[in-house]
């Protein structure tokens, strides 16, 4: 394992499937004005699986809503290869109209998928994250953690090659997320996806990246990166992953401290 | 006993002067809990059978004059004998009939008006201002010109009372079309809904609960159309029926067409709620 500043780098080397340079943005105006993020610069290389970390309001969701476009940005750029991009919000955004199935299916119908593979497709994707017997409820019939399982299904059914994750796994006991991160893994190499994954869990962070980048807070910029060279399949409580994650703590708690004092 | 000295006490303090009776009255307040509670099985018939009861009750014992106010078992015998001879079957079917009519024609209108509206802005510029315009206007005040447009036929009764639903139904569609979670557009963005789904499986839905309160106002404004329509110019309908018992003083068939339109005003009332209950199960609110 290696680590790197999160200093500038060589234009010419830029080649990711999400590209951001000096991204600035600011909400508001004036003296009550507030810089979410100043100056992230951040490569994510195609294929890759990314994860975010940082202190609560640095910054990481405004990262991801200004990658999937749903924001502009004050100064800088996004430049991206591959869309479309999927979102998986950090309140797990399911329409309450809608049953389960629905909601999956909603992403497929856009595709233009015929009614009967869209429901094959909705019962497998359902399966995956272990609510086979769930279609037909209501997203308030369900737990916080059981949606946010449904939302998982929904931005896999999207089959984008790009997954924005904002805290997927926030609200799951630790069998059930190990148990998804089992499959997040596996769908992420199967298709070759490219994941960019907010999380306040360092050690979830270390399972699943390949590079953990570390967000200071405000203003927003990236500290530090970690390149992770653990071999794979990994384990969440294995010594490698508890190692690095212990040093990848040490400079948040840090940065929090710094930050509180 | 200490509790309503004490409660007195505070209440008389500020004022500085006795009031003991207002203190008292105002004690029950504290034992509400937060929230209606429980439904109460087939609690709206209870009010309606309360005010029979009055009635039944005065009458019987003579306390109501019948020539003011039929006793309502005069009331029902002259409802079963306009039934049987004939006469009240045509018109009621008449008045239901301009009701369905009237009130489809102003649901449709009201909703694609709140849609059209509250998607575009220049939608709103557009609708917003006459709508607005003609809801400070009664129905009662348009009745002349639209008299003199439409002539005295069905058309214009429905039509005076499609106007008077459109209003309620374009208000609420509108505010709950507006007040959807700006997360749900977000999300149908990450989605990539294309407009025509963002709107059927979004906005449609989204704003179905404030539809649906605009419903029930729609219904009563239905009803409350027909019978302006019905006594000021009809041939038929219960309304008609009515005026015509006022000329020859048939009290009784007045209080039969009067009970025949709280009876339908409160059986619609009833269906447009169970079907917002079916319909909005996946909300939570006060009402489960
Ligand atoms: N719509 C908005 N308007 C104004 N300020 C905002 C808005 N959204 C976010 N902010 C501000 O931007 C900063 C970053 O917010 P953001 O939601 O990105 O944090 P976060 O890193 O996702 O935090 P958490 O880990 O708690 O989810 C915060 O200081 C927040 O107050
Ligand atoms: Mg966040």
């Amino acid at each position: 394992m290696s680590l790197t500043r999160g200093a500038p780098r060589a234009d010419a080397a830029r080649a990711g499937a999400v590209v951001l340079t000096d991204v600035v943005k600011r909400y508001g105006r004036g003296p009550g004005a507030v810089t979410a993020l100043d100056g992230v610069s951040l490569d994510v290389a195609p294929g890759s699986f990314t994860c975010l970390l940082g202190a609560s309001g640095c910054g990481k969701s405004t990262l991801l809503s200004l990658v999937a476009g749903l924001d502009g940005l004050t100064s800088g750029s996004i430049d991206d290869v591959e869309r479309p991009v999927a979102m998986m919000f950090q309140e797990s955004a399911l329409f309450p109209w809608l049953t389960v199935a629905g909601n999956v299916e909603l992403a497929l119908r856009v595709k233009g998928v015929g009614r009967a593979e869209r429901r094959r497709r909705a019962a497998e994707l359902l399966d995956t994250v272990r609510l086979s017997g769930f279609a037909d409820k209501r997203p308030h019939e369900l737990s916080g953690g059981m949606r946010q399982r449904v939302a998982l299904a929904r931005a896999l059914a999207q089959d984008a090659s790009v997954l924005l994750m904002d805290e997927p796994f926030g609200a799951l006991d630790a069998m059930t997320r190990d148990l998804l991160h089992d499959e997040l893994e596996r769908i992420w190499r199967e298709r070759g996806l490219t994941v960019l994954f907010v999380t306040h869990n360092v050690r979830e962070a270390v399972r699943l990246g390949d590079r953990v980048v570390l967000l200071s807070s405000r203003p927003g910029r990236v500290l530090h990166e970690y390149d992770v060279d653990l071999e794979r399949p990994r384990r969440i409580d294995s010594t490698p992953v508890a190692n690095l994650a212990a040093e990848i703590t040490d400079a948040l708690r840090e940065e929090v401290s710094r930050h509180a004092g | 006993m200490t509790a309503v000295e004490v409660e007195a006490r505070r209440e008389a303090a500020p004022a500085e002067h006795d009031d003991t009776a207002g203190g008292r009255a105002s004690r029950p307040r504290g034992k509400r809990r937060l929230g209606p509670g429980k439904a109460i099985p087939f609690g709206y018939l209870i009010g309606p059978l309360l005010l029979l009861g009055v009635w039944s009750w005065g009458s019987a014992a003579g306390w109501i004059d019948p020539r003011v106010l039929t006793a309502p078992w005069t009331v029902a015998a002259t409802a079963w004998d306009l039934w049987e001879s004939g006469r009240l079957g045509p018109d009621l079917l008449v008045s239901t009939r301009r009701f369905a009519v009237g009130l489809a024609f102003g649901v449709a209108a009201g909703l694609a008006l709140a849609v059209v509206s509250g998607l575009s802005r220049w939608g709103e510029a557009i609708v917003d201002g006459p709508v607005q315009l003609k809801r400070s206007i009664p129905n009662l005040a348009l009745l002349p010109l639209l008299l003199l447009w439409f002539g005295i036929d069905e058309r214009m009764k429905i039509i005076t009372i499609a106007l008077g639903v459109l209003i309620p139904i374009y208000l609420h569609t509108h505010n709950g079309l507006r007040s959807i979670d700006g997360r749900y557009a977000e999300l149908a963005e990450t989605l990539r809904l294309k407009p025509a789904a963002f709107i059927g499986r979004v906005v449609l839905p989204g704003a179905l609960p404030g539809f649906f309160l605009g419903l029930r106002f729609a219904v009563t404004a239905s009803w409350l159309s027909l019978v302006v329509v019905e006594q000021v110019n009809a041939t038929s309908g219960i309304g008609y029926m009515m005026l015509l018992a006022g000329t020859y003083g048939q009290t009784d068939v007045i209080i039969v067409g009067l009970v025949l339109y709280g009876l339908l005003g409160l059986g619609s009332d009833a269906v447009v709620r169970l079907a917002q209950r079916r319909v909005l199960s996946w909300r939570r609110t006060l009402e489960d």
